[in-house]
């Protein structure tokens, strides 16, 4: 199983969980895998097959995008970043 | 006993000596002025580093470190530099020469010479500490001093930087922010006080510069950064941003123009314990929209004022992002092009990812989509 990191703006969706573990050899793999145990957290990531658009995949430090996509390997060593954007600073908002 | 004059002569005949023409034409060569830092200031070659001969055992590789480049040192009639010569030999240097007839020929020769800028005494007193590092020295406080930076908000990490920068003697700090000081801010927006409670932001950090190093210039913009007035902000002229914005449509507005305009953009975004932090440096690096090419839906973009946010944590971010505008404007070390650097606060970890350009990117790829500015309207929707 490879270890998950869920961003903060995520965690409601994960039960507060910091990080969650799921396994699969490839990113697919492991979204679906994550997907099912932990439905909230895999439909805001990866839904209609695709990761959405506005959250980026890191397995090992890499942008799955700048590797093969859905088909990039995971190890069970690995550790799978989940970054959506951040809006930043902390005024009153827009 | 050996008198100087053979001291001299015995070392002139055991390194090599270089004439003006032929060091001209050794294109690769560092060239190292070894006399004191008074002669110095009078002028000295063009492109030379400045080395005096007592730190030059403990400098040199500093500003020459790869020992088979060529070096040629220099000081008035070539004496020094002779000595000087004989110990970057020793020290293992490859291709060494001490040019002849020194400084003082090159000048009589009439070759091209520069004439250094100087800092005032109290500006030497007031930077010694930047002084004293060889990567900053007199030539990086200078440019510093010439250096205009542009802060998008002066709040959680516009505090930390405007401060800092303004501290490194920043020549020009621009400040925008629409927003008044209020009681919640002060849990972490440093530039504010009690003072200033109820007043326009950028008028108290403004204060706080200013009573921290009067002279930077400090040009403040009350109002929101939007599609309408960016141009005439960045019109004005800047060599880096600092977004400390605390909203995805600025955050785009900022991107896309210092995209087309090809500003380096320090990012720093922060929640609750955690933080993002990255250069984006047009054509150089990827931009943001490389990185997200679209906002996310406004459920999953919440504010600090929303979800909260640790304190030290803009502290630590803004500080990061200073780091990185202090060495883009400076021109030293490696920027945080193409990566991005994750703060987790709470573990005290650290994480860095890759970030690519990416030839599809809206803005900067090869067949940009986005060509004018786009507002974000359903994110402001209070």
């Amino acid at each position: 199983m490879s270890v998950v990191r869920v961003p903060p703006v995520l965690r409601l969706e994960a039960g507060g969980a910091r990080e969650v573990k799921a396994s699969g050899s490839t990113v697919r793999e492991l979204l679906e895998d994550l997907a099912a145990r932990v439905p909230a957290l895999g439909e805001r990531v990866y839904a209609d097959g695709a990761i959405q658009s506005f959250v980026n995949v890191y397995v090992d430090g890499e942008d799955v995008r700048t590797r093969d996509g859905l088909d990039t390997p995971v190890r069970e060593s690995s550790t799978v970043i989940l970054l959506p954007a951040m809006a930043g600073g902390c005024a009153s908002g827009c | 006993m050996t008198t100087y004059r053979e001291l001299l002569q015995k070392t002139r005949a055991e390194i090599r000596e270089i004439d003006a023409r032929a060091a001209q034409d050794l294109a690769s060569a560092r060239f190292v002025d070894v006399r004191e830092a008074d002669e110095w200031q009078e002028g000295h070659l063009p492109g030379a580093v400045h080395v005096p001969r007592g730190y030059l055992e403990s400098r040199i590789e500093s500003v020459a470190a790869d020992k088979s480049q060529p070096v040629i040192l220099y000081c008035a009639a070539a004496n020094r530099s002779a000595f000087a010569a004989k110990t970057l030999q020793e020290l293992g240097y490859e291709n060494v020469y001490s040019l002849a007839g020194g400084f003082t020929d090159w000048k009589r020769n009439g070759l091209k010479i520069t004439i250094p800028r100087t800092l005032s005494p109290e500006k030497r007193t007031r930077y010694s500490r930047h002084l004293l590092i060889p990567e900053i020295g007199e030539e990086g406080q200078l440019k510093l001093l010439d250096s205009r930076i542009l802060l998008i908000g002066a709040g959680g990490l516009g505090s930390p930087a405007a401060l800092y920068l303004a501290a490194a003697g920043i020549g020009r700090l621009g400040i925008i922010d629409a927003d008044i000081v209020d009681e919640t801010n002060l849990q972490r927006q440093i530039a504010h006080s009690l003072d200033t409670l109820g007043t326009p932001k950028v008028d108290s950090a403004k204060r706080a510069i200013e009573g921290l190093n009067p002279d930077v210039d400090v040009v403040t913009y009350r109002e929101r950064l939007t599609s309408e007035n960016i141009d005439r902000i960045l019109d004005e002229g800047w060599d880096v941003i600092v977004d400390g914005a605390d909203n995805f449509p600025t955050r785009y507005l900022v991107n896309d123009a210092s995209v087309w305009r090809g500003i380096p953009v320090v990012h720093g975004s922060i929640y609750r314990f955690e933080g993002q932090v990255t250069v984006f440096k047009p054509h150089e690096g990827p931009c943001y929209r490389c990185l997200f090419p679209e906002p996310p839906p406004p459920e999953l973009a919440p504010s600090c004022a929303e979800g909260g946010v640790l304190g030290v944590l803009p502290g630590i971010v803004g500080t990061l992002q200073t780091n990185e505008a202090i060495k883009l404007a400076a021109g030293i070390g490696e920027p945080l092009i193409g990566r991005l650097l994750l703060l987790d606060a709470l573990a005290t970890e650290f994480t860095e990812v890759k970030i690519e350009r990416r030839d599809d990117c809206p803005v900067c790829g090869t067949h940009p989509t986005i060509t004018e500015y786009i507002d974000y309207v359903e994110f402001c929707a209070r």
